[in-house]
């Protein structure tokens, strides 16, 4: 770790934001183009498809959305840069918050970057705007963040919804089922389907959040790959998806108690009853 | 050890056992032909597959619930450890995935070194499939000469980084080392001495009568049943669609090179090892051209040290030797990351075994299980 700003370190506050600052616009010039043809073809009320230079334009639209407020995150976060690298010597590899406190001078610039970062921009398409007069209030959000598209839907109108992106919209491949737990929150649970279609080459996100023991209807009738990956889900946060054909454990053994990526599993926690049987040991750390 | 008392009664069963057209047959987990920890159950009529079930989770270290724990630069060696066999792919979705979170991008010359090696890493990862592959179908010559050709790339990564398997080759924000004293020339020695070599491979088996006999026809999977299942990579491919992350979505400098996607028709285990020979020669192909434009500049990104990415969360995948591999990282601008979730092309891919050996013979399984090319520690997690 202590390499790895290494090479950056003798820069000086003044040459590294003129030297920083030209590098974000100067790759938003590149991909300049393929943005502008990504924000206009949703608006001219063609499909969410973006047309030939789909591949391109998919790639770059992170770029794109950074480049469109150059002067914010590209300026912001350099002042932090030479606060950090300055304090890193003395503190050595040590977290963050230490960092500050040493040397008085760059107090200042500190707070400002933080509340910096890309905020999710509000996700315009036909497909929004349909399922919207549809379903209302159902569709809680539609959003791209990092230009990354996700919509978060009510936990009753998921099956529906995803039923219609599999046919309808032509999200012809499941990628991915997982789970995020949050157990502060009332529902503590955001299940997250990846999505992607291979005749628009575009990914989705649709989320949707649920209480600890809601169940959730299975996605298996509309891919069959959601079983191994609803049973991960299950097996790592116990969510129970309804009409699942085999839904058991699939990475844990099958007597084992707990489902360890909630975040009330401490790390080190164990089964310690299945580890006595079935290991015969005491402990297996 | 108490007496076991479940023996076949000869005596008292014998109708039964004669009759018995159903047989539950348990393969693995430490069986040679399934590359690591996985158990089959195969129910048989005679030594026909009749269906079956895959029991994984042998090689569990729970990785995802490790990386809640660490920090982001922390968890970055974890990665090699799934994927052992292509370490350097896993290392670059990793860090591309933690690089797109912070709104960084690598320098050119380290997008290029990462292709290179990344590229070579595609290589060596198809070798010790076809190794192994026919290895488990009887070909034995193979094994000896795909895992010598593989050393030559696994010098290239030790004089690189100093490991051979698990690299731990790039940073976020890009790569540690820069590339060392006559790298270039290594990398063209390996890609001029490796396509003869190549073709030495399909001297043994691209005709071989027995290869051809054994592969042809067997684990037949059509495109429908591949998106349906989420099956990615050469097996995909195979399969006749043309879909490969690094054209379809373009990630580090692959729009720079020039290369074909080559696909089968058929769909078979003959049309999945025709597509990764191929493979090998279009990554020569691209480590070619990488390594001729290799830019000058710097090779690492201007990144904090302490690596804390804003609230957010990004999926970001690349193509990896097996298939599509994702990571979905949630950040809640600590610096640790709230949760990541990895998607491995291994632990989907396996899904399909059922759906492929049905109807076939037992033997036939262990050639689909060899061209399915999964890697356990990825399936596991």
């Amino acid at each position: 770790m202590p390499e790895e700003t290494k090479g950056t370190d003798p820069v000086s506050p003044e040459s590294s934001s003129p030297a920083g600052a030209p590098a974000a616009p100067g790759e938003g010039a590149g991909s300049g183009g393929a943005k502008a043809s990504a924000e206009t073809s949703p608006t001219s009320a063609a499909p969410i498809v973006p047309q030939p230079a789909a591949p391109a334009a998919k790639a770059e639209t992170p770029a794109a959305a950074k480049a469109a407020e150059p002067a914010k995150p590209a300026a912001a976060p350099k002042p932090a840069e030479p606060a950090k690298p300055a304090a890193a010597p003395a503190t050595g590899a040590k977290p963050a918050a230490p960092a500050a406190a040493k040397p008085a001078a760059p107090a200042a610039p500190k707070p400002a970057p933080k509340p910096e970062g890309p905020k999710p921009e509000p996700w315009e398409a036909e497909l929004v705007t349909h399922l919207r007069s549809q379903y209302g209030s159902g569709i809680k959000e539609a959003s791209t963040y990092l230009g990354q598209k996700y919509m978060v839907v009510d936990s009753s109108l998921v099956y529906e919804i995803l039923l219609r992106m599999r046919h309808d919209e032509l999200f012809d491949y499941c990628v991915d089922i997982t789970a995020v737990h949050y157990p502060k929150r009332e529902a503590q649970f955001d299940i997250v389907y990846i999505l992607y279609s291979f005749h628009h080459n575009e990914r989705v996100r649709i989320k949707t959040q649920i209480k600890d023991g809601e169940h959730l209807r299975t996605a298996v009738e509309i891919w069959e790959t959601a079983n191994w990956l609803e049973r991960e889900v299950f097996d790592m946060f116990g969510i129970v998806f309804d009409g699942h054909p085999d839904l058991k454990r699939i990475l844990m053994p099958d007597g084992w108690k707990g489902h360890p990526l909630r975040k009330d599993y401490p790390i080190l926690q164990q089964d310690q009853e299945w580890v006595k049987i079935n290991l015969g040991i005491e402990s297996g750390q | 050890m108490s007496e076991r008392t479940d023996y076949l009664d000869l005596d008292t069963k014998d109708e039964t056992f004669l009759d018995a057209t159903e047989l539950v047959l348990n393969m693995g987990p430490q069986h040679p032909s399934t590359h690591g920890v996985l158990r089959v159950i195969l129910k048989l009529d005679g030594e026909k597959v009749l269906g079956t079930e895959c029991v994984i989770g042998y090689l569990h270290r729970g990785v995802e619930k490790i990386a809640e724990n660490r920090t982001y630069a922390m968890f970055n060696p974890y990665v090699d450890r799934m994927d052992y066999v292509a370490a350097v792919s896993n290392g670059l979705g990793y860090c591309e995935t933690v690089e797109k979170l912070l709104s960084v991008e690598a320098p050119p010359r380290a997008q290029y070194l990462r292709v290179i090696l990344t590229e070579l890493c595609r290589i060596a990862s198809h070798q010790v499939w076809l190794g192994t592959h026919a290895l488990d179908i009887g070909a034995i010559t193979p094994l000896f000469y795909c895992f010598r050709d593989r050393e030559e790339v696994l010098k290239i990564f030790e004089k690189y980084c100093g490991a051979r398997l698990t690299t731990h080759a790039f940073r976020i924000g890009g790569c540690i080392y820069e590339a060392y004293e006559g790298f270039e020339q290594d990398c063209k020695k390996f890609c001029d001495a490796f396509l003869p070599k190549l073709d030495e491979y399909e001297e043994l088996l691209t005709t071989n009568r027995i290869w051809v006999e054994r592969t042809k026809g067997v684990g037949i999977l059509n495109p429908e049943d591949c998106i349906a299942l989420g099956v990615t990579g050469p097996v995909l491919r195979a399969s006749g669609v043309k879909w490969d992350l690094r054209k379809a979505q373009p990630y580090e400098s692959y729009k720079d090179f020039d290369f074909e996607i080559p696909t089968g028709l058929h769909g078979d285990t003959y049309d999945r090892y025709l597509v990764r020979i191929e493979e090998m020669r279009q990554a020569v192909r691209i480590i070619r051209q990488a390594v001729d434009g290799l830019p000058q500049g710097p090779i690492m990104a201007k990144v904090p040290k302490v690596i804390k990415p804003p609230v957010g969360e990004v999926y970001h995948s690349i193509e990896a030797p097996k298939g599509e591999l994702g990571y979905f990282i949630v950040s809640d601008a600590s610096t640790q990351p709230y949760r990541i979730r990895v998607r491995p092309p291994s632990f989907v891919n396996l899904q399909a075994l059922d759906k492929m050996v049905r109807g076939l013979l037992v033997a036939d399984v262990v050639a689909v299980i060899g061209t399915l090319d999964i890697v356990l520690g990825e399936v596991d997690r």
